[in-house]
């Protein structure tokens, strides 16, 4: 369609950055008279505080304070965007061990080490919840025993499905409970020519970004400003303003590049932690986590999923009943979202007409999970592809033609009153098991496994984007959206270079400064590229129409009379001006800028929810060590279903990222505690992949039919990949060895096992 | 609330190292148990140098030591006494690119830019050696450096791409 900018792998100006060390990252940043900060950590899973003595730390060399619980109290000294039950430091009791309990603040990183081992914490220990079949149990402890008024996010509201509960439920470990579901399940299995049933468990993981949390945050005269390691910025202010009572102009919070994110970084974290040190020190103070500490701030949901699906003689799903648990640990975050997503994602994109989902999301006395990659998909597409693979191996017919005869078609709705599917999803499919079936070798323990997902991604679509015209022509884009790894800062360079016909290399791109980039909802559910790129290409049309109208004062004729051109206008006399000297002549002399507005919100084109489906489409061939059970991926093939692709190879490396996050949770990667802490709470133990790794053949494949909503017919990418990868690995060691796996990751041990059981 | 009056932090006793930083001579006082990775970020400013696991496990944090790749985490600035260090910033000349920066670019083998600067020092000392390395032979070689966003793949392409421009003698 005549693009000139978008569409091509143009290099990355930020990578340019990055190989030079001069890019800045939180973890890089220090504000003046800066003091650092380490925490006090429980040593226990759930016990009650009873007293803190903090004397022989304070008299610690260098160290400037000690704060507590107490010391805050008159704060609202909690957040949680959902469920604001996560308390900065523990209050009263601790709920899991590597629980804040006390920061200790000195002049240098090793003086706060040092104090920190100086503090001590007397408890009496209480009966702990280690998993949800103790949680749920009957006469359970209670990790919670008062329940919190929700915050009443109101893209939570929408993105899910929660009844408004009216009377007050008795209080149990059960932070949040989605159902969903249409038609009569019983009645549909009762006809069933083959009914299906397994139990899948989805391991406990780790995101690592490689740059754990960290926060530089400084209190004064009212103020607050935090340089933290956010996705969300602004939902960061929001939860900060709230603990302080502050409006939300006098909290600043911004992100500079991340060191990866992939969800891990959303939502408050260590930003309250840093903050009420400074808001009790008066000092600028920094925190910067191990990634020990990183992995008891935040891990993934583990599940337990109950699948049972009905089918006719040809395959043809007639019924699919999902009972999900998943172990949300002893906050809520943004746990209740995942599980509504995990409700949303596990039946997958096919016909099913008698649907009945129930997901459970639980406390315990573990660490905190919430978002991850894929947010819920993963998790519920493990238990959905896997039983439709074992229904095909029941039914005698392939993995293919199972898929084949249930695939939506575009357009079809999978959730009822939802946009409808903006995908060709049976020809990603084909894609799919051609280029597998090309290279399918003839050996044995080797097996073929592929999987679907569609995600209702994009998240709530409230964006907005500026342009700033300079007088030489060239042009600053600001965005709330944060990069972290995934190439917004190039992506949103090309869309605005695109728009306005300038030269990418005259643009520049700013994000994520809550006082001074405009506001964005979240960086996060792939939805960049469309929400802000639609709202970019509105500020653009802004700044060009107010351009007009200052070329049609200087050319003395009617606006309407004014053309575009690339990156300059003409008059109707064929005077042509570009934008630069449009700005000077207009103001006057070299001085000025004109600034374009797009704003973006549930209307028009977005207001169908969600803005878009994100599917995943991949395949894996694996060969099997019979003696050491050790699976090596011969094959990894995978679609971006991206509409267009703005930078295809950017778009490669997002498919290839997440899918080889995924390959790490199906093969490798498991958090697994034993008694009140983890095992392998360091990089060591909690293995993910390395380049040794790297599957023998890879296939990127980009499916560009411009069936999306966002500008040039995209849609997001960036967790396609990873959701379906779990279950496309089950699939294909099953089918090695004969045998199908009940749980992830597929270690060598596992595999031997599963090979060795009778 | 805890706060102490705030008094000189007497920590234990330094010890004196001269070091050669991207070619440069500086002479430091610093305490023993200061960690190279600390001296390069906080002591010299040189913040292109990260630090992940500190466990000597991910790689990021790499620096050469004499020509030697070392995990700058668990290094102790005072071993690198009389030494010469090279860290990301000391790669390019401050006007072009290294081969391998420009590579690396090129063949989109980062996305976030963390794990970046510890490939690029890992892969000049595979680069710096006598022999022109086969693929096998970097993968080899980078297998204790992680990168999460990457998939590896763009980063194996462009320490090979790298390789091949500096067997043709593009650059020193
Ligand atoms: S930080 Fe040094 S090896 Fe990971
Ligand atoms: S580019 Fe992000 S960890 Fe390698």
């Amino acid at each position: 369609m005549g693009e000139n900018v978008v569409g091509r792998s143009v290099r990355r100006p930020d990578l340019v950055e990055k190989v030079t060390g001069a890019a800045q990252y939180c973890v890089d940043v220090t504000m003046p008279g800066m003091a650092h900060a380490k925490v006090v950590r429980s040593d226990r899973a759930h016990a009650r505080i009873t007293g803190i003595d903090v004397a022989e730390a304070l008299a610690g060399p260098g160290v400037v304070a000690v704060v507590t619980a107490d010391d805050i109290a008159s704060l609202h000294a909690r957040f949680g965007h959902i469920i604001a039950d996560h308390w900065i430091l523990a209050t009263g009791k601790v709920r899991y061990y590597g629980e804040p309990v006390a920061v200790v603040v000195a002049e240098t990183v090793a003086a706060a080490a040092d104090a920190v081992e100086l503090v001590r914490v007397s408890y009496e220990d209480l009966p702990a919840v280690m998993d949800v079949d103790a949680a749920l149990a009957d006469g359970a402890p209670l990790v919670h025993e008062q329940s919190y008024e929700a915050t009443g996010d109101e893209s939570f509201k929408n993105l899910s499905h929660v009844d408004e509960e009216t009377a007050e439920p008795a209080l149990t470990n059960l932070a949040h409970e989605v159902t969903l579901g249409w038609g009569d399940v019983d009645a549909a299995f009762a006809e069933s020519a083959a009914v299906v049933e397994n139990t899948v468990h989805f391991p406990m993981l780790y995101a690592y970004a490689m740059e754990p949390y960290n926060a530089v945050a400084s209190y004064h005269e009212g103020a607050l400003s935090v340089v933290s390691t956010a996705q969300h910025p602004y939902m960061v202010r929001d939860d900060l303003a709230r603990v302080f009572g502050l409006p939300l102009a006098r909290v600043r919070v911004t992100s500079p590049y991340l060191g990866g994110g992939y969800g891990s970084k959303s939502y408050t974290k260590v930003e309250p932690l840093a903050s009420v040190a400074s808001w009790v020190t008066g000092r600028p103070v920094k925190l910067t986590l191990s990634v020990e500490e990183a992995i008891y701030t935040t891990r993934v949901d583990s599940a337990r999923i109950h699948v049972k699906s009905g089918f006719a003689a040809d395959g043809t799903i007639l019924a699919r009943d999902f009972d999900i648990v998943m172990d949300s640990g002893a906050y809520a975050d943004n746990s209740p979202l995942v599980m509504a997503k995990a409700v949303n994602r596990c039946f997958g994109p096919y016909r099913v007409p008698n649907l009945r989902v129930r997901g459970r999301s639980v406390y315990t006395n573990t660490a905190p999970a919430s978002s991850y990659r894929g947010f819920g998909a993963p998790q519920g597409n493990l238990a959905g592809e896997t039983n439709l693979d074992r229904a095909a191996e029941r039914l005698g017919i392939s993995g293919a033609d199972i898929r084949r005869r249930n695939l939506v078609r575009k357009g079809e709705e999978i959730l009822p009153g939802k946009r409808g599917i903006d995908a060709d999803i049976p020809a990603d499919l084909e894609m799919v098991v051609e280029s597998l079936e090309r290279d399918r070798k003839d050996v044995p323990y080797y097996g073929i496994g592929f999987g679907c997902s569609a995600s209702d991604a994009g998240a709530y679509p409230i964006s907005t984007a500026q342009v700033r015209i300079q007088i030489d022509g060239s042009v600053l884009v600001l965005s709330g959206s944060t990069e972290m790894g995934q190439g917004s800062r190039s992506l949103l360079a090309q869309v605005a270079a695109e728009e306005l016909g300038v030269d990418l290399s005259v643009v520049t791109v700013v994000q994520s400064d809550t006082s001074v980039t405009p506001y964005e909802r979240t960086t996060g559910a792939s939805r960049t590229t469309t929400l802000v790129g639609l709202a970019l290409q509105r500020a653009c049309a802004d700044a060009r129409a107010r351009l007009r109208d200052m070329a049609a004062e200087l050319f003395e004729c009617a606006p309407g009379e004014v053309r575009d051109l690339p990156g300059a206008v003409a008059g109707p006399d064929g005077r042509e001006l570009s934008f630069g000297a449009v700005v000077r002549q207009w103001f006057g002399g070299s001085a000025g800028e004109v600034t374009g507005v797009g704003l973006l919100r549930r209307d028009g084109a977005t207001q169908k929810m969600p803005p878009f489906w994100e599917v995943g489409m991949v395949g894996v061939a694996v060969e099997i060590d019979p003696e050491t059970g050790v699976v090596a991926v011969d094959q990894l093939v995978t679609v971006a279903d991206v509409g267009f692709a703005i930078n295809p190879r950017a778009v490669e490396g997002q498919d290839l990222g997440a899918a080889t996050q995924g390959l790490g949770g199906a093969l490798y990667e498991e958090l697994v505690y034993d008694g009140a802490q983890l095992a392998n709470a360091n990089v060591v133990d909690y293995r993910v992949p390395r380049m040794k790794d790297l599957p023998r053949k890879i296939d990127l494949m980009i499916a560009e039919r411009r069936d999306g909503v966002g500008p040039y017919g995209a849609k997001g990418a960036g967790e396609g990949t990873l959701n379906p990868i779990g279950g496309a690995v089950a699939a294909a060691v099953a089918r090695a060895v004969g045998r199908w796996p009940d749980r992830l990751p597929l270690t060598p041990e596992r595999v031997w096992r599963l090979m060795s059981s009778d | 609330m805890s706060e102490s009056a705030s008094e000189p932090v007497q920590g234990p006793p330094r010890v004196p190292v001269t070091v050669e930083v991207n070619g440069v001579s500086v002479d430091r006082q610093v305490e023993p148990r200061s960690l190279l990775a600390d001296f390069l970020r906080e002591d010299l400013g040189l913040t292109g140098t990260k630090v992940s696991c500190e466990l000597q496990v991910c790689g990021v944090c790499t620096v050469l030591v004499d020509g030697r790749p070392v995990s700058s985490c668990t290094f102790l600035t005072a071993d690198a006494d009389g030494a010469a260090v090279t860290t990301v910033e000391g790669l390019s000349d401050g006007q072009t690119l290294h081969p391998l920066q420009e590579s690396f670019v090129d063949h989109f083998a980062l996305q976030c830019g963390f794990c970046t600067p510890g490939f690029l020092m890992m892969s000049k000392a595979l680069l710096d050696g006598d022999d022109v390395p086969d693929r096998a032979a970097i993968v080899e070689h980078l297998e204790g450096n992680i990168c999460r966003c990457t998939g590896y793949q763009p980063i194996v392409e462009a320490v090979e791409h790298a390789a091949e421009r500096l067997r043709g003698g593009a650059h020193g």
